[in-house]
């Protein structure tokens, strides 16, 4: 009895626990959407009371004056662009190091697996004397080719892994067919593996979204911004209109957060792919 | 003939064979060699050297490493940087992995509400550092941010303090709102480790009457050491690199009052220059890059190697 009513209280606090924390995260969320309908006066005057209409002006003061919207297209050219060069090579050297036999090839695979220990942030200074004597500072494609070139180690790790596991048998009885290499990885291998695509894109499709840190430095011009850096310019203009800034936020946090939501189960795991074994 | 044509065969085979992998792996390979392995070579060159700007001058050896450690004007600086790392450490492993681990052992119990609480506790860490930085400065203005208010409503206004604006809260403010985005990434990552643990080992422990208490410390602590492993391993170095949420919320300086100074903001300031800083100076920043590089580097291979050794020993 004295035992039953315990467990009773334990489980008690435990969901008051759990649910605690998840108010802590919605709740601020929740604010932030709520204060990007309301006006300034709004805001100071009744901050916690909800906004009186669903007023989309700030909204409309973004998409219509702001470089926002700008900014949005070039984090999809860059996220997009640099996640399907990613895959794309990161499978062709997956490929050769897990299906082949061949010598050196524990040497190629060491050589990809060491980008894992390099945190390229710290290379920053060669590297943009390097990309300006390319031609590729204040350049997107200089931020796809940095991104792919950070996220491929990753990428090799994570897909090599899965195409280790697949049987020979496919391509034994392909190649006794006649199919050409080329075609055997094509149509038979790389469609199986395509789960671990999507984990080893989402790995590296999210901190790509997000950064902020190389943008910083290599952009310049508004037009080239990415969005995690273009807020802050953003902020910088719009700094005493918080309810502005407040739907700035939202509209920056709404396209990863309604993939998030849809795609639950595979962010969770690709996400955390390199610290599960 | 036969056996001639035979070998023939087999030669072009591997010829073919071998342009096919050089197919496959040239690209990725320049990719990487080009903007990871060559400039990360670069950096230990560049440290060398002397610079004027973006020029290359006289290579000096290793006073460019000597002017950042013995030189009072700049050491200073640097310590006082490197010890707010530190702190950013340490904070972080108490509070934001603390709490994922008692996250992760209350979602172990399979609550209800698991997915959602799952999801949930997730949602920050997909979030943009930069979107969660500027929000939680806005929250925490003096005058207009919601946990002042907050703080006023419930009668609490002497607890109203500028968090970002005082040498003691503003650290502390910052770690706090850096647990917020990404407590849900430990947390999930030991759930993983627990859901491995096999079910009966924990089944057969609390049919003997063991406390949930005694389960956790004797039979789930020791069999997810290598999760902890983990985290303990990406903690140290994110926040080695702590970079983002000071910059975002208090800006280049570190301020007030270096309080929220770190090692990422005080390279971003040598090597691209600031108010405080002056004129970029690429050499001793290369310098800072290599002692950076080199200090993470080994205290994680040192890290890894002493918790691994752990792991062995206690299962």
């Amino acid at each position: 009895m004295e035992k039953k009513r315990n467990a009773g209280f334990e489980t008690w606090l435990m969901h008051i626990f759990l649910g605690g924390s998840a108010l802590v995260v919605l709740y601020p969320i929740f604010m932030m959407v709520m204060s990007g309908f309301k006006t300034n006066a709004e805001i100071f005057g009744t901050p916690f009371a909800l906004p009186k209409s669903l007023n989309f002006d700030n909204y409309a003061v973004i998409w219509n004056t702001t470089d926002v919207p700008r900014y949005l297209l070039n984090s999809t050219i860059v996220t997009a662009i640099s996640v399907a060069v990613l895959l794309i090579t990161g499978t062709m050297a997956a490929y050769a190091i897990s299906r082949y036999k061949f010598r050196g090839s524990i040497m190629v695979s060491l050589f990809f697996l060491a980008g894992l220990m390099l945190p390229l942030r710290l290379a920053i200074i060669p590297l943009f004397v390097q990309l300006k004597a390319m031609g590729l500072v204040d350049n997107l494609l200089g931020l796809i080719f940095i991104y792919t070139a950070m996220s491929l180690p990753s990428t090799v790790f994570i897909l090599t892994g899965f195409l280790r596991a697949l049987p020979s048998e496919l391509e034994d009885s392909a190649r006794v067919d006649g199919a050409s290499e080329l075609r055997i990885m094509v149509q038979i291998m790389v469609p199986l593996i395509t789960p671990a695509m999507v984990i080893a894109g989402i790995y590296n499709a999210v901190p790509i979204w997000n950064d902020f840190f190389f943008p910083l430095i290599f952009i310049q011009t508004p037009e080239n911004k990415t969005l995690a850096q273009g807020l802050t310019s953003f902020f910088g203009e719009y700094s005493v209109n918080f309810g502005v800034l407040y739907a700035g936020l939202t509209l920056a946090a709404l396209p990863v957060v309604a993939v998030f939501i849809i795609q639950s189960k595979r962010f969770i795991a690709g996400m955390t792919a390199g610290a599960i074994k | 003939m036969d056996d001639a044509d035979y070998a023939r065969a087999k030669r072009r085979r591997a010829r073919n064979l071998k342009l096919w992998l050089a197919f496959l792996l040239a690209p990725p390979a320049a990719i990487l060699i080009v903007f990871v392995f060559l400039p990360m070579a670069s950096a230990v060159l560049y440290s060398l050297y002397e610079w004027d700007g973006l020029v290359r001058k006289e290579f000096i050896g290793l006073e460019n490493f000597a002017d950042i450690l013995l030189n009072p004007n700049k050491n200073t600086l640097l310590f006082n940087a490197f010890w707010n790392n530190v702190k950013v450490f340490f904070s972080l492993m108490i509070v934001q992995n603390g709490i994922a681990l008692v996250l992760a052992l209350l979602l172990a119990r399979n609550p209800r509400g698991y997915r959602f609480y799952q999801v949930v506790f997730f949602v920050p860490v997909i979030l943009s550092t930069v979107i969660i930085g500027f929000q939680w400065k806005m929250f925490l203005n003096p005058v207009f941010g919601l946990v002042n208010k907050a703080l006023h409503y419930v009668g609490l206004s002497d607890w109203a303090l500028p968090w970002l604006g005082l040498p003691e809260t503003a650290l502390p403010s910052m770690l706090l709102v850096n647990s917020w985005h990404w407590f849900g990434f430990p947390t999930l990552v030991f759930l993983a480790a627990i859901h491995r643990i096999p079910k009966d080992f924990i089944e057969a422990a609390r049919l003997d009457g063991a406390s949930e208490w005694r389960i956790a410390r004797e039979i789930i602590w020791p069999l997810m050491a290598p999760a902890v492993t983990i985290i303990v391993v990406l903690t140290f170095i994110g926040s080695f690199n702590w970079f983002e949420i000071p910059y975002i919320m208090n800006g280049l300086e570190g301020s007030p009052q270096g309080s929220t100074d770190m090692l990422g903001l005080l390279f971003y300031r040598t090597a691209f220059g600031s108010v405080s800083a002056g004129g970029s100076d690429f050499g001793s920043g290369s310098a800072l890059a290599v002692l950076m590089f080199i200090f993470i580097f080994v205290f994680s291979i040192i890290a890894t190697k002493y918790l691994t050794s752990r792991e062995v020993e206690m299962s």
